[in-house]
């Protein structure tokens, strides 16, 4: 008795979920067929201080997208995979997004590593894909289907050290967090502080979880270093610099784009004072000049976001809108020609970003210029525009 | 600045990390010394007290004293729970088998905060603020202070405990002859059961000095390993062992980094535990004594 109950109920659920099916197809027939993007970030594993807010960013833009009708009244659809900081599955979403989902391009992953592995992989699927991790070696020399939109290392460290030389700096201490980040800044500061005329004359090295880095910082104190660099994300900055405040040292003090999050400042609360970092225009866009290009579409974004997530946007997010806006423009143009989205996405010229103003060419996947970054200080736990 | 000032401040920093190490690795040394197992879940422990100190003081709106006490209980209570659901079902197997189950403790204890609590970092406010004190020349914060006191009272707890409780001479006398204790009436059960509530309440007590620094799911790891490498040092299984161990890792580690190079300051720690182990494996302060049959 209790089967055939069981039974009849199952005839039921499939009648009616059949129905639904069909009743959906109807419908979506009526309209255009929509154009998928896929999306690869970090959002559970170690950059998910970065894949989140990308993430956010490209969910609220296709919203917004959808909201004004598509393009070319064609929906928008995001076909998001999370890839948790592991490389392979990085690349099996990759392999997903292009099979099985047959988007038309893929923005993301959002850390170097993750970027450089899926390399071989976007060549070989020909995908156009417009990653959002900083190393220079991801568009650097081009590859055919790559393209990237954040700043590079090369680029924040070059403009440090263009402000040191400036301020008539010649002596600096270098410190730095164990790992990819911190490796990769010593590297920049080695091979470029020679042609700014400045000499590294102490590199200290310290780990995220330490509790106490005044080992590191009194060693420096006895250096003659006259401004110290600081190359590590938010959490460890904010300790570095409460340990500088305790002892009491004057010399400036620079740290990397790392800390360009409110984070930073929430954690280091006083320490944060004095602290000058190489930043997007994001962060400071209420001070810019209104002839800046940049100055609306950031005021736009900024208020967007925070509007949607009650947070207050960051440039980890801005390099999502840009990727993203860019291949929504080639699509605008190209349709679902996946060979014609990814020569339009080369040909972009003047678009004006979150990131800066890109250029794209045949030869430069990144196209972004060291002036799109900005040196920033804060003053009274705000981010404050210096040049 | 001199290098009679500098060297006072590596030898301060050293200490009160030592101070930390010396915690976790009286925590590996109490459950080695009842069971034979070495606990690959004791850096989680730490996390774990940093976790629910955070969660009671900025959810519940407890003291800061209060939210680490019940911090402290709580993990000691999930360390009982530990035993008794994946260590005790395993009693008849190998040694082998129970560490296993330690890692995959640790495992699901990472796991689970990161789905509870998140990947940010969980914090709580420094225990007394206020200009970091000075000692001549070298300069730290109070909390350094803090953590120093809190774990040599911790020490001085942990020594009262064995030397002048029931328990704790019983537990003594379990690491030392189980199938003894047992004829003499002890529980043995239950002092294992004990061991695993003492370290990790010992944990959260690290935990708790630490969380003003902020920690999240996966900050124990490298505080367990260099608990253990302390432990090693000083002699599995010794109590006065760990805490030397874990003071003079402290200070070796500091002095390295700051006279030679602070590029190997972990590498630093684990040359020191290798060495150890291929040069003197009963740890550094290990005198004779009555051979184990």
């Amino acid at each position: 008795m209790g089967r055939k109950k069981g039974k009849l109920f199952g005839i039921l659920v499939m009648c009616v979920v059949s129905g639904l099916f069909l009743v959906q197809t109807a419908f979506s027939a009526e309209s255009k067929k929509p154009y998928k993007i896929g999306a690869i970030f970090d959002i559970s594993g170690k950059a998910s201080a970065l894949g989140t807010p990308e993430k956010q960013t490209a969910e609220m833009v296709v919203e917004q997208v959808n909201k004004a009708g598509g393009i070319n009244g064609h929906p928008l659809e995001l076909v998001f995979y999370d890839t948790a900081s592991d490389t392979q599955k990085a690349i099996e979403s990759v392999n997903k997004l292009v099979k099985k989902d047959k988007v038309l391009a893929i923005i993301g992953p959002s850390t170097s590593g993750e970027s450089m592995a899926i390399i071989e992989t976007i060549q070989n699927n020909e995908i156009p894909n417009i990653s959002c991790a900083a190393r220079i070696e991801i568009t650097d020399p081009p590859k055919k289907w790559v393209f990237k939109t954040p700043q590079t290392d090369r680029q924040a460290m070059a403009k440090i050290l263009g402000y040191m030389k400036k301020q008539g700096i010649k002596k600096i201490a270098f410190m730095s967090v164990e790992g990819g980040f911190g490796s990769g800044g010593l590297v920049q500061v080695d091979s470029l502080s020679p042609e700014f005329g400045i000499e590294v004359v102490a590199r200290e090295k310290f780990s995220e979880d330490d509790t106490n880095m005044t080992t590191q910082l009194t060693k420096i104190r006895g250096t003659d270093a006259q401004a110290l660099i600081v190359w590590c994300t938010d959490k460890g900055s904010a300790k570095v610099a409460a340990n500088i405040r305790q002892l009491g040292m004057t010399i400036p003090i620079f740290m990397s784009h790392g800390i360009a999050s409110m984070k930073f400042i929430e954690q280091a609360k006083e320490a944060a004072e004095g602290i000058i970092f190489p930043a997007g225009r994001l962060l400071v866009f209420d001070s810019l000049p209104d002839t800046d290009p940049q100055k609306k579409v950031l005021a736009k974004y900024a208020a967007d976001f925070k509007a949607k997530y009650n947070t207050t946007a960051d440039t980890f997010g801005g390099h999502a809108w840009d990727a993203l806006n860019i291949v929504i423009r080639a699509i605008e143009k190209a349709g679902d020609d996946i060979n014609r989205i990814r020569d339009e996405i080369e040909k972009t010229k003047n678009f004006v970003g979150i990131g800066g103003v890109f250029n794209f060419s045949e030869k430069d996947h990144h196209g972004l210029g060291p002036e799109s970054l900005v040196m920033i200080k804060i003053v009274n736990g705000k981010w404050t525009y210096l040049e | 600045m001199k290098f009679a000032d500098q060297l006072l401040q590596y030898l301060i920093n050293g200490i009160t990390n030592g101070g930390i190490y010396a915690l976790i690795a009286l925590g590996f040394t109490i459950i080695y010394k009842s069971t034979d197992i070495i606990n690959f879940a004791q850096g989680e422990f730490v996390m774990l007290g940093a976790v629910f100190m955070s969660t009671l003081y900025n959810r519940a709106h407890l003291s800061l004293p209060v939210s680490f006490g019940l911090s402290v209980l709580a993990v000691a209570a999930v360390g009982i729970l530990m035993e008794v659901l994946m260590i005790h079902p395993l009693r008849d197997g190998s040694v082998i088998s129970q560490i296993m189950a330690t890692i995959g403790a640790s495992i699901l204890f990472r796991g689970s905060v990161m789905l509870i609590w998140g990947r940010n970092d969980l914090f709580v406010p420094f225990f007394s603020c206020g200009q970091p004190y000075r000692f001549f020349s070298a300069i730290f914060d109070r909390q350094y202070v803090w953590i120093l006191v809190i774990a040599l009272i911790s020490m001085g707890v942990l020594h009262l405990f064995y030397e002048k409780t029931t328990h704790g001479k019983a537990m003594t006398a379990c690491s030392a002859n189980k199938k003894a204790s047992m004829l003499v009436g002890i529980n043995v059960q239950t002092m294992v059961i004990l061991s695993f509530g003492l370290s990790a309440a010992l944990g959260a007590v690290a935990g708790g000095v630490l969380a003003p620094f902020g920690m999240k799911y996966d900050s124990g790891v490298t505080f367990g390993l260099k608990g253990f490498c302390a432990a090693i040092v000083g002699g599995l299984g010794n109590n006065v062992g760990a805490m030397v161990g874990g003071f003079v890792l402290g200070v070796v580690e500091e002095l390295g980094a700051g006279l030679i190079s602070s590029n190997y300051k972990n590498a630093l720690s684990f040359c020191i535990l290798l060495a150890v182990l291929l040069i003197r494996p009963q740890g550094i302060l290990f005198i004779r004594s009555g051979e184990r049959v």
